[in-house]
């Protein structure tokens, strides 16, 4: 039968079941064939911290939700338009941020007494008349999946159980048009060694497909189309990890410096060592080390030597670390610290997102110890930001903190590959022994960065250490004037920095007097934010900073162009307490300490309070 | 890079170009050395200039790493390349460092309390892994920089600044220690027997992998005589018991003494009149089964008495980050570009 095509411009779908249903995985083969089409997207994981919490339960739901379109995209979106669900559970959980109108395809073998119970609803939800705001598809996932897959030999009724999210992706993939190449290539790659287990699932993901094509029960099939307005180039999609990998590796290249990331297991930020860790022609090296203190000490231990030194980690994993980023403040030697913030204090949520960590990067030693601080603001962007953090630690000879967090790890977008050529040459200058001279250690460039000089080079002997240097020559000083003369050069060297920290953009509408100004992974929803309020003809600026220690030389400027300022951040106001004392300007805060990025809908909201509308909509 | 040439063996002797000619001198940096007055700690330090020469390395490839408290200072008296790091930390640095420059020699000196108690995670990793660094404890059973605490070697009922009525936490055994974190090769000695304690430097030097020397060392001011037993000419004959590989462990003014296994499997001391020479039990120390090297430990928990001194053990396990990438290694910029573009991509135009 013939079926009715509509166009969408836009579209969010959520994959949520049980944290056993292998959401993640059908969210990420439909990234991949929607990224292959060519539509803009952005996604985001959403799964709890236990690896398998009860079954069926709230707790134990994951879900993975993709936004993509014909244009450009900001924010993985806000509210789903389409939620499968596949169990009772999973539509319960996500049932507060649906909107009337949504699409909800469910799995309604799932939906037993039992589990329904577990889930907390007393009757049915797909038969008790209480979803009727919105467009329900019933779908017998289960039973059509071991249908499909019964017939194949070698197929066990476990793996038949296991296919449904593939079902559940083949039906999403008719609905939308997704090439099924992409798919299929990746299952037969991926289960090349279980023939049995690659034919269930592609058995699962054609007969989902078929579903969606024959069936009467799905009306429309939806077509958005690739997106046109985007820079020309070749893209892949990557989230925020493997761009932050990535971005390592080519600093390595492009230093001619051996690389070595030393961690220990935490989450989020484990998945930096997975990913390093499979790159040793690259020369890179990774540790597991002991614990945190030892990853941060062993990645100051190979700078010593001449090596690109990093360590990674999240939330406690930064306290830590903070005695081993002290010493390296007063050695002055190259190091990156990675740290992928998650919710906090203590444990906190481990898989959740925040941003509460930027005060403590900047100021979280004891001691005078300044270090600059680098917040990447995109998953693509963690690149950048994984070169830029490199280039400064080795051209300032300091360590260096890259304030990524949990949504920009796990969140993924089309990225632009850049040119290898393009890349800036980090030359690591190292120190070398002139005849008749006494090496200085803590003598100072034009930059104030002091000299690297690596053990094997015969001249350049020398001791550094925790305890305070002289001036120059390095030897132990305890002297009140010299104190206080290095605690002022360190603090110039990097308060020196922002000699070639990029000026903040400001994107503004002539004539507002609102300034939104952020920093890290919530660019995307400010920028999608204030796109709305503009189309209902409010006036806004919008600027994001990147560089948050030291900040861009112009920040003080752009803050007192406007009105009022507003810092929205997922935390309790660091950013504006910040600007406050910096540049006494009164900021007001939107703050979110909730877990979960910041809606796009809650910056318009923000935005609309704070602004008279003008000259009417361009709606 | 040039000064990178690499011997596979960061830790053991080499002749390098003019090496032969080092002298002690070469060794010593300009820095005033500022350990109280009769301290071991100079003892050890002069004896390390000394047989360093020996080594065949030139001092630009020799780097130590040390922690907090009065043996973290070591490192500026040294005219190598040094890092005085953080508390407990230094094997966590060494690992670093040792891990991606398999051409320079590593050695880290601490004390009881840096290694034992806020480092004791770093020590029993690094050696666990067998990491090439060399470790010089230095055990004054006492915290000397801050002035007088007890330390994790202090023995029960010390009376400290921190135990005015008696140390009730029972005191590591750091030889019994390293042996249990599956070290490869454990010594002790002492900062008085310069010559043991030279034979002992050379013996870890030599030691391709992870070396752990627990060194008892005299702290003057806040645990003065606290290995009198094994230093003191009228005594020390009769307590040192000098482990020697492939000689039957004899000790005693005249070597009238002993160690025989007894028959519930430990071992003890004993006349070796009593028993004949055949009875008494050999030194092995490169045996792979450690329990021998662990019952020697065990023979004495604080050397007050017979104690053993020497190598209890030398054996081979592959040595960490051997083979592990170096500069070279880092790939060209076509690689790099073909892992940019790894995966499914895609052109717009």
């Amino acid at each position: 039968m013939t079926k009715a095509v509509e166009e969408r411009e836009r579209v969010v779908v959520r994959f949520a079941g049980d944290s056993g249903d292998g959401m993640q995985l059908a969210g990420t083969r439909f990234t991949d064939a929607t990224a292959v089409l060519g539509n803009d997207l952005a996604t985001l994981p959403n799964f709890p911290a236990e690896i398998r919490a009860p079954a069926g339960t709230l707790a134990g739901v994951s879900a993975f939700q993709i936004h993509f379109a014909s244009r450009d995209i900001l924010t993985p979106g806000d509210t789903p338009n389409v939620l499968v669900a596949m169990n009772p559970a999973a539509l319960k959980a996500n049932m507060p941020e649906l909107e009337g109108g949504a699409t909800i395809i469910a799995n309604e073998d799932s939906f037993s007494k039992r589990n329904l119970e577990k889930a907390g609803y007393e009757s049915n939800p797909l038969e008790d008349g209480s979803l009727t705001a919105f467009r329900v598809h019933r779908i017998p996932m289960t039973t059509l999946t071991t249908r499909a897959v019964e017939a194949i030999d070698g197929a066990s009724t476990r793996d038949a159980g296991r296919a449904k999210n593939l079902f559940a992706l083949g039906v999403l993939s008719w609905m939308y048009g997704r090439p099924t190449d992409v798919t299929e290539r990746w299952i037969e790659r991926k289960f090349a060694s279980k023939p049995a287990v690659a034919q269930a699932n592609l058995a699962a993901f054609k007969a989902g497909w078929s579903f969606g094509e024959t069936t009467e029960l799905l009306d429309v099939q939806y077509r958005v189309p690739r997106a046109t307005d985007v820079p020309p180039g070749t893209y892949r999609n990557v989230n925020g990890t493997q761009a932050l990998s990535l971005g390592l590796i080519a600093a390595s290249v492009r230093s001619r410096l051996q690389l070595l990331l030393a961690s220990y297991p935490i989450t989020p930020a484990s998945e930096l060592l997975h990913e390093l860790s499979r790159q040793e022609r690259f020369g890179v090296a990774t540790i597991q080390a002991e614990d945190e203190i030892a990853a941060a000490g062993m990645a100051l231990g190979a700078s010593f030597g001449g090596r690109i030194g990093v360590t990674a980690t999240s939330g406690p994993g930064m306290d830590l670390k903070a005695e081993t980023i002290g010493l390296a403040v007063a050695l002055e030697l190259p190091m990156v610290v990675v740290d992928v913030q998650r919710a906090g204090p203590s444990t906190g949520m481990p898989t959740k997102t925040e941003q509460a960590d930027l005060l403590m990067a900047i100021y979280g030693r004891h001691g005078e110890s300044p270090l600059p601080v680098i917040a990447p603001s995109t998953p693509g962007g963690c690149f950048d930001a994984a070169f830029e953090a490199v280039r400064i630690a080795i051209r300032y000879r300091t360590p260096v903190i890259l304030l990524s967090d949990t949504f920009l790890a796990s969140s993924s977008e089309p990225w632009r590959i850049p040119a290898v050529e393009d890349l800036p040459d980090i030359d690591p200058a190292f120190a070398r022994a002139r005849a008749g001279e006494t090496f200085q250690p803590y003598v100072r460039d034009e930059r104030l960065a002091r000299p690297w000089a690596l053990p094997g080079t015969e001249g350049l002997q020398h001791r550094i250490g925790g305890l305070e240097k002289a001036d120059i020559t390095g030897n132990i000083s305890y002297e009140a004037s010299n104190h206080a003369r290095m605690t002022a050069l360190r603090e110039a060297k990097v308060a020196g920095i922002a000699d070639e920290v990029p000026p903040l953009e400001v994107d503004a509408d002539p004539d507002a007097s609102l300034l939104v100004i952020g920093w890290g992974s919530s660019e995307g929803t400010i920028r999608a934010g204030a796109r709305r309020a503009r189309l209902e003809g409010h006036k806004v600026a919008l600027a994001h900073v990147h560089n948050l220690n030291p900040l861009p030389p112009n920040t003080g400027d752009v803050l007192r162009a406007f009105d009022r300022v507003l810092v929205p951040e997922m935390n309790s106001g660091q950013l504006a307490m910040l600007l406050r004392s910096r540049f006494l300007v009164d900021v007001e805060s939107f703050c979110k300490v909730e877990g979960q990025p910041i809606f796009a809908s809650e910056i318009e909201r923000e935005i609309i309070a704070r602004t008279a509308a003008r000259n009417g909509g361009s709606k | 890079m040039s000064t990178e040439t690499k011997n596979g063996n960061g830790g053991a002797p080499q002749r390098a170009g003019g090496a032969e000619t080092l002298t002690k001198g070469d060794f010593q940096s300009d820095q005033e050395t500022r350990w109280c007055p009769g301290c071991g700690d100079y003892a050890v330090l002069s004896a390390v200039q000394q047989f360093m020469p020996e080594l065949g390395i030139p001092p630009h490839k020799i780097v130590f790493m040390t922690g907090i408290g009065c043996a973290g200072r070591f490192a500026y008296y040294m005219d190598t390349y040094g890092m005085h790091g953080i508390h407990g930390r230094a094997p966590a640095l060494a690992t670093g460092l040792a891990s991606t420059r398999e051409d320079l020699s590593i050695w880290v000196v601490t004390g009881d309390g840096d290694a034992l108690s806020i480092g004791g995670n770093h020590l029993i990793h690094a050696l666990r892994r067998n990491v090439p660094i060399k470790i010089l404890l230095f055990n004054n059973q006492i915290y000397g920089l801050t002035k007088g605490q007890a330390s994790p070697t202090s023995e029960l009922g010390k009376i400290t600044k921190s135990t005015p009525f008696g140390v009730s936490d029972h005191p590591f055994n750091p030889v019994a220690l390293a042996l249990g974190a599956e070290a490869t090769f454990v010594a002790r000695t002492i900062d008085r027997d310069r010559r043991h304690l030279s034979d002992v430097l050379r013996a870890a030097a030599q030691h391709e992998g992870a070396a752990l020397v627990e060194i008892y060392q005299n702290c003057p001011v806040f645990n003065d005589g606290a290995f009198a037993a094994l230093t003191e000419k009228e005594v020390k004959d009769a307590n040192q018991i000098r482990l020697e590989a492939g000689q039957p462990i004899r000790f005693g003014v005249e070597g009238e003494r002993g160690v025989v296994r007894a028959s519930d499997g430990s071992l003890k001391l004993i006349d070796a009149a009593e028993v004949g020479e055949e009875a008494l039990v050999a030194h092995d120390p490169t045996t792979a089964d450690g329990s021998l090297a662990y019952s020697l430990a065990r023979l004495a928990d604080d050397p007050t008495g017979p104690t053993p001194i020497g190598i209890f053990r030398d054996v081979r396990r592959p040595v960490y980050g051997r083979g592990a990438g170096s500069e070279e290694d880092t790939s060209s910029e076509s690689e790099l570009d073909e892992l940019l573009h790894a995966g499914d991509t895609w052109t717009i135009a």
